[in-house]
């Protein structure tokens, strides 16, 4: 989230497209009712059925699965021909009036640079014109035929609500009210909050889903304001720590990026990562990465890591490819190239696509770890489960390791929220029986494997045992060792501008802006640092208190970074640093400082004449209507999902994401219309928690049994019965379940056909107290977005007939 | 639930005696179910669970996101989905009703009861059920003109709501309203929920829901269990809630004139059977006397439950 749970109490407009807030967050959804009762706002609902958040919205349109982009660019394209935009902060605030190369074309579902052996672009075909200092050209009037506003205009021109509402089966009359709706937080005072989730980025055009959304709230001058903002909602308690701590295979924590294997020096891999600003005067933070990087090493490293050996950087292993996905881990597993899988709180059995092939997967491994505090089906997959889960158990070589783990509350910790608060809860309970904590397992993992490099040498042990361990506990280091070193320390007394020391030798950082390259000072997740300072724990506080009762609550537990609860938040000001809205201000500049209820996004004491844009970590200093570090495109497009009951109406000849990764056995996998003439989407149940709660007895009763949701027309076509059983196929597998036939699926209108939708809830398995399911999974196709690789779930093809009943 | 709070009690049922009055001063409290805000999480079906510590067994899907399908010995409250075409709009609404004890300010169901002091009602206007004097002979269910308590097949003990009577003794809030995350179940005195209640009503007029308004239904002489609803000209489209719930008028009439009559009728058997005893000495029970009590007390039972199922559903 740029915003917090509780500023969506400040939206005049709350839009939930891509996510159903008050299904998957019913908590936090309470902050949407607060703005409908307190603030007297409208909610938007934009959803494929008619949702647990549609129930209580004020205005609800369908939309069919995987048409986002479509959608999202009209209503651009309204804001422009209507022109209902807040000029003066996209003029300042937006990169708009910059100039592109002459090189960026767009031509038939195609942006330049495209090989189409590597599915992939030559991004450098989209940069900015640069005038003679290496600064982007800018034509503020934006009359210039290159600026980013009138390729924005040409690109969206193709977008009218006829044709929106061809691809996206939304009738018109509704769209178009929604893009009134939309529009009408134009105005510098009035702000719409985009709240979404997994319905936005499990498509192969994930990414460019949520860019879509933020390019209509930039326009709408609705990022860094109260109640605005682009809001994921995370669907994990800790999923955003994840990311924060660079669990993904190309990532280090605090966002650094993993080296790729052509950047061989140190050096090579600061090239590319100076972040020289595009524009005079901008901050372009990142241009501190090398603080970051080293720090980074000095935690990893200790002293191992110095000047002489470019502080260790040999020891990071190198990336051959863009990324090891989980998509590409299975793909390896299932040509023996991967065969030892540790799966640490993860159940891909029934969490990630093509449920066949992962289970082939695993049984090609030599051995899989699991560390889990529940009975997962991806520890059981070598078991027969019948046709839940056909498994040769005799064939199956794979020696599986069941660990049992304690479980959140049977530990101290932190947790990062949708809103990045890091936020640190306490032991309520011992854990059960032999179940050893995530940490004692993986520190216990690591003493017997760096004992067999320290007895047996091996190729490469450099990196093994060079690593520092400086925990009190170094079998089971506690998590406040842990925490502290994220957060970093000193190797040298800090002194102020004054001379005087403020962090003496050894002790703590007070912040990340205390970093050095030099190697004096260690931090483990840059923009952690922070979170425990000398101070004590910021993360355990626990004071409520709000000023001006905006949702702020600035002592309340510890947000990265800085404490900063709204991202952007200079641009809650106009040019001269005057809140846009006078009635929910979040800081303004004073006359020498900038002041306010938040820690500003911003240097504190840059004066507004200087002309420093508020997105200062972007090398332009503004926020992107065009963006080419994205790998499928510059500007937001619309591609069918790869099982689509329709050609692509712009571009038949580019359906599909040009730029998305997919594996031959996997588009061998996808199926057609002719056969599978059903569009089909997964969504997750309140009463449920994705795979874990369906362990718990109550979670069980409130929602025992696996089902699909299917509209009656369909219903009625296909002779299917309220609560009777269905088969439900795709080209990679089937599910035999009941039916809950229901007024809330329509059939929509796509290029003048009717197209039915069939809703899946994905919380079934072979494992835990509720009734034994398939899993939706087994009907998944196995595609990611082309930025992130997260599994195309939300959009894909099947057929449905009447089922005499089960059969597991 | 139990008898703790018995000084509490301002009506018990099938008693004359007079309910114990030094906590009269007690605010009548209310639970007010702002169905427009609900979002069917069941938060309040999981917190009425684990606070009363009820597990019904696993059950099926049944063409429904209700679950379990009906309230039972086990189910305190439940979520009623309905599935509604707004005629007026031509719009869907999906309608999510928390279903449970009304605690009716004149409980049908305390009317109707039979066992002293199975049923009481407390001085807040909690009803509440007293397991250890109910005898299971189901009149409570005939008295309810919402249809909610039900009758346990394993101890013939009658179950519902008690409206978390143990919690709010100590001044907590019922375990459903503190669990619902959106505000969407509040408890508080009648006074405020029904203010509070206003306000709602006059912000969902605002976005077009012209009949909204508050269900305290007058034929109970209210509820201290009361809904907002956009429709309030309609309860019924809110999974059959009664639009003019009142007690059965058999219900009324027996208990209301006969029952003075049949007690003194019980006492006068029993001075008589005193007499009897002191004059002529005890009865010695013949098997004939036996064959010819059950055949008896087979037909009462007849004619009772034929008069009862008169009543209109």
């Amino acid at each position: 989230m740029t915003n917090t749970w509780q500023d969506i109490k400040n939206a005049n407009v709350v839009i939930v497209m891509g996510g159903n807030a008050a299904e998957a967050h019913p908590c936090g959804f309470k902050w949407v009712i607060e703005a409908k009762i307190e603030n007297a706002a409208k909610l938007v609902v934009v959803d494929p059925r008619f949702n647990r958040t549609a129930s209580v919205a004020d205005y609800y349109a369908p939309i069919r699965p995987g048409t986002d982009i479509a959608f999202l660019s009209g209503v651009i394209k309204y804001l422009l021909d209507t022109d209902q935009i807040q000029h003066e902060y996209v003029r300042a605030y937006t990169n708009a009036s910059l100039i592109v190369k002459e090189d960026y074309t767009f031509d038939d579902g195609l942006f330049s640079g495209y090989h189409p052996d590597t599915h992939s672009y030559d991004q450098t075909k989209w940069e900015y014109e640069l005038d003679e200092q290496g600064f982007a050209k800018v034509d503020d009037t934006w009359q210039h035929p290159r600026c980013v506003m009138a390729l924005l205009r040409q690109h969206v021109a193709r977008y009218a609500p006829e044709v929106v509402s061809r691809i996206c089966g939304t009738p018109q009359d509704k769209y178009l009210h929604i893009c009134r709706l939309i529009a009408s937080t134009a105005a510098p005072d009035k702000a719409m909050t985009s709240l979404f989730a997994l319905g936005w980025t499990q498509h192969s055009v994930g990414s460019q889903n949520i860019r879509t959304m933020a390019m209509v709230q930039l326009l709408l001058g609705n990022i860094g304001v109260a109640g605005g903002g682009m809001n994921a909602l995370r669907g994990h308690s800790n999923i955003q720590g994840l990311t924060d701590v660079g669990l993904l295979s190309n990532q280090m924590p605090g966002y650094l990026i993993l080296p790729h294997e052509t950047e061989v020096t140190f050096e090579d891999y600061m090239k590319t990562r100076a972040f020289k600003p595009l524009r005079p005067n901008q901050m372009s933070y990142w241009q501190n990465y090398r603080k970051f990087f080293v720090s980074f090493q000095k935690a990893m490293y200790g002293d191992s890591a110095r000047l002489e050996n470019d502080w260790a950087y040999d020891w990071l292993p190198k990336l051959d490819v863009p990324l090891y996905d989980i998509i590409k881990a299975f793909e390896m597993m299932n040509h023996g190239q991967m065969n030892g899988y540790i799966c640490q709180g993860f159940n891909p059995l029934q969490a990630f696509p093509d449920r066949g092939k992962i289970r082939s997967g695993l049984s090609k491994l030599k051995f899989l770890i699991t560390m889990d505090p529940l009975d997962t089906e991806t520890s059981r997959f070598w078991e027969d489960f019948g046709p839940l889960n056909p498994a040769d158990s005799a064939a199956i070589q794979t020696e599986v390791f069941q660990l049992p783990t304690t479980c959140f509350a049977e530990e101290n910790g932190s947790l990062v929220n949708s809103a990045r608060w890091l936020q640190w809860h306490w032991k309520a309970a011992n854990g059960p029986d032999k179940a050893k904590s995530d940490i004692w397992i993986m520190s216990n993992i690591f003493h017997r494997v760096r004992e067999l490099y320290r007895k047996e040498g091996g190729a490469f042990p450099d990196p093994i045992l060079g690593l520092t361990w400086k925990y009190v506990d170094p079998q089971d280091p506690n998590p406040e060792d842990l925490a502290k070193e994220m957060n970093g320390r000193t190797h040298v007394d800090i002194a102020d501008s004054t001379g005087a020391v403020t962090v003496r030798a050894g002790h703590l950082l007070d912040g990340y802006q205390q970093l050095r390259d030099d190697g004096t000072t260690e931090s483990g997740c840059w923009i952690f640092s922070g979170c425990f300072t000398e101070h004590g724990n910021q993360m355990a506080r626990r004071d409520a208190s709000d000023p001006r009762e905006q949702g702020i609550a600035p002592n309340w537990a510890w947000a990265w970074p800085a404490n900063r609860r709204i991202l952007y938040n200079r641009a809650s000001c106009d040019p001269a640093g005057n809140p846009w809205n006078p009635v929910k201000p979040i800081i303004t500049w004073n006359g020498t400082q900038w002041v306010g209820i938040d820690v500003p996004d911003y240097g504190p004491t840059i004066k507004p004449s200087e002309g420093v844009g508020p997105f200062i970590m972007n090398t332009e200093g503004t926020g992107r209507l065009f963006a080419s570090e994205m790998v499928d495109g510059p500007f937001p497009e619309h591609y069918e999902p790869f099982e689509s009951p329709i050609a692509n109406p712009l571009h038949p000849k580019v359906n599909t994401n040009p730029a998305a990764r997919v594996f031959p056995d996997d588009r061998a996998k996808f199926g057609s219309v002719s056969d599978f003439p059903y569009v089909a989407t997964t969504y997750r149940l309140t009463e449920h928690f994705h795979y874990w709660t369906k362990h718990a007895l109550i979670n069980a009763i409130l929602q025992p049994e696996e089902f699909i949701e299917i509209g009656e027309a369909l219903a009625q076509e296909k002779g299917i019965v309220q609560g009777g059983w269905v088969r439900l196929t795709s080209k990679r597998g089937f599910m035999v379940c009941k039916a809950y036939v229901t007024k809330r699926i329509k059939p929509l209108m796509v290029e003048g056909k009717p197209t039915h939708v069939i809703g899946v809830p994905i919380h079934w398995g072979f494992t835990g107290q509720a009734r034994k399911g398939f899993g939706a999974n087994t009907l998944t196709p196995s595609v990611g977005d082309a930025n992130s690789q997260t599994p195309e779930f939300k959009a894909f093809l099947v057929n449905i007939e009447p089922a005499s009943g089960p059969v597991a | 639930m139990s008898s703790l709070q018995s000084q509490d009690y301002i009506r018990i049922s099938a008693t004359t005696i007079t309910p114990p009055s030094v906590r009269h001063h007690e605010a009548e409290v209310a639970k007010l179910i702002d169905v427009t805000r609900c979002i069917g999480c069941k938060a309040c079906q999981a917190a009425c669970m684990e606070w009363n510590n009820l597990r019904k067994d696993i059950g099926y899907f049944e063409g429904s996101y209700d679950n379990p399908m009906d309230l039972d010995p086990a189910t305190w409250t439940l979520m009623r989905f309905t599935e509604w075409d707004n005629p007026k709009t031509g719009d869907l609404e999906w309608l999510i009703r928390k279903d449970g004890c009304m605690h009716c300010e004149d409980p049908g169901c305390l009317k109707a009861c039979p066992a002293p002091g199975a049923i009481v009602q407390y001085a807040n206007g909690i009803v509440d059920f007293i397991s250890e004097h109910c005898i299971g002979c189901g009149y409570c269910v005939k008295g309810c003109p919402f249809n909610i308590p039900r009758i346990s097949k394993v101890d013939h003990k009658s179950y519902k709501c008690t409206l978390c009577s143990d919690r709010v003794a100590v001044g907590m809030e019922p375990a459903c309203v503190k669990a619902c995350p959106t505000g969407a179940i509040l408890f508080g005195s009648k006074k405020d929920m029904t203010d509070w209640a206003g306000e709602r009503i006059k912000d969902l007029k605002t976005r077009g829901f012209e009949n909204a308004g508050l269900y305290d239904p007058p034929g109970v002489d209210g509820t201290h269990v009361m809904y907002v609803l956009h429709h309030a000209d309609q309860p019924s489209i809110y999974a059959n809630l009664p639009a003019n719930p009142r007690i059965s008028p058999t219900v009324e009439f027996w208990k209301g004139l006969i029952k003075p009559f049949a007690l003194a009728g019980i006492a006068a058997s029993i001075v008589a059977g005193f007499l009897h005893w002191v004059v002529t000495g005890p009865n010695e029970v013949q098997p004939e006397d036996e064959e010819e009590a059950e055949q008896f007390e087979k037909e009462v039972e007849e004619a009772h439950l034929h008069t009862i199922s008169d009543k209109p559903a």
